[in-house]
């Protein structure tokens, strides 16, 4: 058995939404692009009930770079809600410095102040005529914002998670939800380079 | 044919791995009936078998499931099933019809909340009892438990060996979450996995004797079809295999039977331990609860409480021997696991006194969060 463990470098996930978004695909892709695409370890758990539509459903995803002993998360250093009672459920376990990634058609946040980034995932899928597709647009979304797996890591896991014959179109909602994030990075490292410009 | 064998790094779940290590061991049947959270093994193995030559049947319920398997095993061929909770309540009779006609096969039950339906999608670890006294009669049964996904499969051909060896039904002790968890898996290449397969007889077959055991107390097994006479019945028996209907031939089978399992402890028995020579406190674990009691030890340590892990692979048999030379050294015990006091039990009594036992239970439905195990070593020492 392993060492006994220093503080390492660990990042803990919870995806929630509801049962049929594909919330545990999206916790599968994160989880997998970080093991076998990045070489770390990481693992996945789901909860849900015993419906196979509409109920609650959540993900947590932990990704390390040692051997993870304990598997649930207690705290999220991010939170990536696509329903509102999945936001409600979670929100008060973020971490204080922890991330919050929304569809913004779907929550709305409350008084927060960690950061929060929000794209419009279910929009932009029934855009792309897949609304099934948002939870691989959040993916991009969540690569391009959390920086927690690489980019081909998450983008070759894409493709290897999702039905024959699809791969091309969500490979499209992957890099949709992946440029939507880096542009709005981009943006608030604008406002931001102009505030200290402005001071300075 | 497709390969049994998977080699390389996979990311998938406890019941996936389950299924790839016992198509790794050698598994040709699977007769199951699906139920949460197990279903995921049933539908693995549906989807495997074909390609390498084997056969899954969906039976009309648990019943017809294990019977199946004990069947598939007497034809020859390695056998499993899979089940949770309920499906492992209808299968007791013949787990017993298994272990007393000695049939190698292999019933994983991956435990959710229960009595009854319980909580379907949501795990626990209360049917460790009734993996041990379940069916009717005396008897011995071995029983492992995975912690992680690497496990999972592991343990899946170490159960088909141990079962093969000891021409016993094998139960691998898994929990919901376990089950449903994704993890890194790492397969190896197939001539690199050890295996075991049933003796086969050899001789005149029709002065074959189906339960004359050799020294080690197991008989070679011959398989339907082969010519090998032989009657096989869930009566009381002889070497033959014909119903023998007296107290002195009941005790030498009843004998048998158990002393297959006793005399080869050294062998069947499988622990790990973290940190546990040093140890003050040791904390007793299996399947999931493990992971649960190893970062308790490590957040224990930091905080200068010298806790230990004793951790169970082997369930069942019970590595009583373990405990009581811990109760010699040892200021006490906590078992951690999802149910509300058994494994905890067997430590109380091989501790017999020496050193107190305590319990971090759970009713079911989640996993035990490390901090109840510190709040009970700080609480209790």
């Amino acid at each position: 058995m392993p060492d006994i463990q220093a503080t390492v470098n660990t990042t803990e996930v919870i995806i929630t939404g509801f049962g049929g978004q594909g919330i545990v695909l999206a916790g599968k892709i994160l989880g997998e692009a970080a093991a076998l695409g990045d070489k770390k370890e990481s693992t996945l758990v789901q909860s849900y009930g015993p419906e196979s539509r509409g109920g609650a459903c959540s993900a947590q995803v932990v990704i390390s770079d040692r051997t993870i002993h304990y598997p649930y998360i207690r705290q999220p250093d991010i939170l990536a809600c696509m329903s509102q009672s999945g936001y409600e459920k979670y929100i008060d376990q973020l971490k204080p410095e922890g991330i919050l990634l929304i569809d913004q058609d779907l929550i709305t946040p409350g008084k927060v102040k960690n950061p929060i980034y929000a794209i419009p995932a279910t929009r932009m899928a029934e855009e792309i005529g897949r609304k099934m597709m948002a939870n691989i647009i959040m993916v991009g979304f969540f690569t391009a914002i959390t920086r927690q797996i690489t980019l081909d890591a998450a983008r070759d896991t894409v493709v290897k998670s999702v039905p024959k014959g699809t791969e091309e179109m969500n490979t499209k909602a992957f890099t949709k939800g992946y440029d939507y994030g880096l542009a709005l990075l981009k943006g608030q490292e604008k406002k931001a380079a102009g505030k200290t410009g402005a001071i300075a | 044919m497709k390969p049994s064998v998977l080699t390389g790094e996979h990311y998938m779940t406890g019941d996936e791995a389950c299924a790839e290590g016992a198509l790794a061991a050698g598994c040709k049947f699977f007769g199951g009936y699906p139920i949460t959270p197990a279903t995921e093994i049933a539908e693995r193995m549906a989807a495997r078998l074909p390609g390498v030559g084997g056969t899954f049947i969906q039976m009309e319920d648990e019943i017809a499931a294990i019977a199946s398997i004990l069947g598939a095993s007497w034809a020859g061929v390695k056998s499993m099933t899979a089940t949770s909770g309920p499906g492992f309540s209808l299968m007791m009779e013949n787990i017993g019809l298994g272990i007393v006609t000695e049939t190698p096969c292999v019933i994983a039950n991956v435990q959710r909340g229960g009595p009854s339906t319980g909580l379907p999608t949501m795990g626990a670890q209360a049917d460790m009892m009734q993996a041990r006294w379940g069916s009717h009669g005396h008897y011995e049964i071995i029983a492992l438990a995975p912690a992680s996904v690497q496990e999972a499969f592991y343990q899946t051909i170490t159960a088909f060996n141990l079962s093969e060896k000891y021409r016993v039904p094998v139960l691998i002790m898994a929990d919901e979450i376990v089950g449903h968890m994704s993890e890194k898996v790492r397969i190896p290449e197939a001539k690199e996995i050890e295996l075991i397969s049933r003796l086969t007889p050899s001789g005149r077959k029709d002065r074959h004797k189906p339960y004359a055991a050799g020294p080690n107390g197991v008989a070679p097994m011959g398989a339907a079809g082969q010519g090998y006479h032989m009657h096989i019945t869930g009566l009381t028996h002889d070497e033959k295999g014909y119903p023998a209907m007296s107290v002195d031939a009941h005790a030498e089978m009843m004998d048998r039977l158990m002393n297959k399992i006793r005399n080869n402890l050294d062998d069947i028995i499988i622990t790990e331990e973290y940190l546990l020579d040093d140890a003050d406190i040791a904390i007793v674990s299996y399947g999931v609860s493990a992971r649960t009691s190893l970062a308790a030890v490590d957040e224990a340590r930091r905080m200068g409480i010298k806790a230990g892990l004793l951790k169970l692979v082997t369930v069942w048999p019970f590595p009583e021997e373990k405990i009581r030379q811990l109760a010699e050294k040892v200021k006490g015990f906590v078992t951690v696991e999802i149910n509300l006091g058994q494994i905890h039990l067997e430590v109380q009594r091989c501790a017999g006194g020496k050193a107190p036992a305590y319990l971090v239970g759970h009713p079911g439905g989640t996993i035990i969060s490390p901090d109840r195990v510190i709040a009970m070593l700080q609480e209790a020492f």
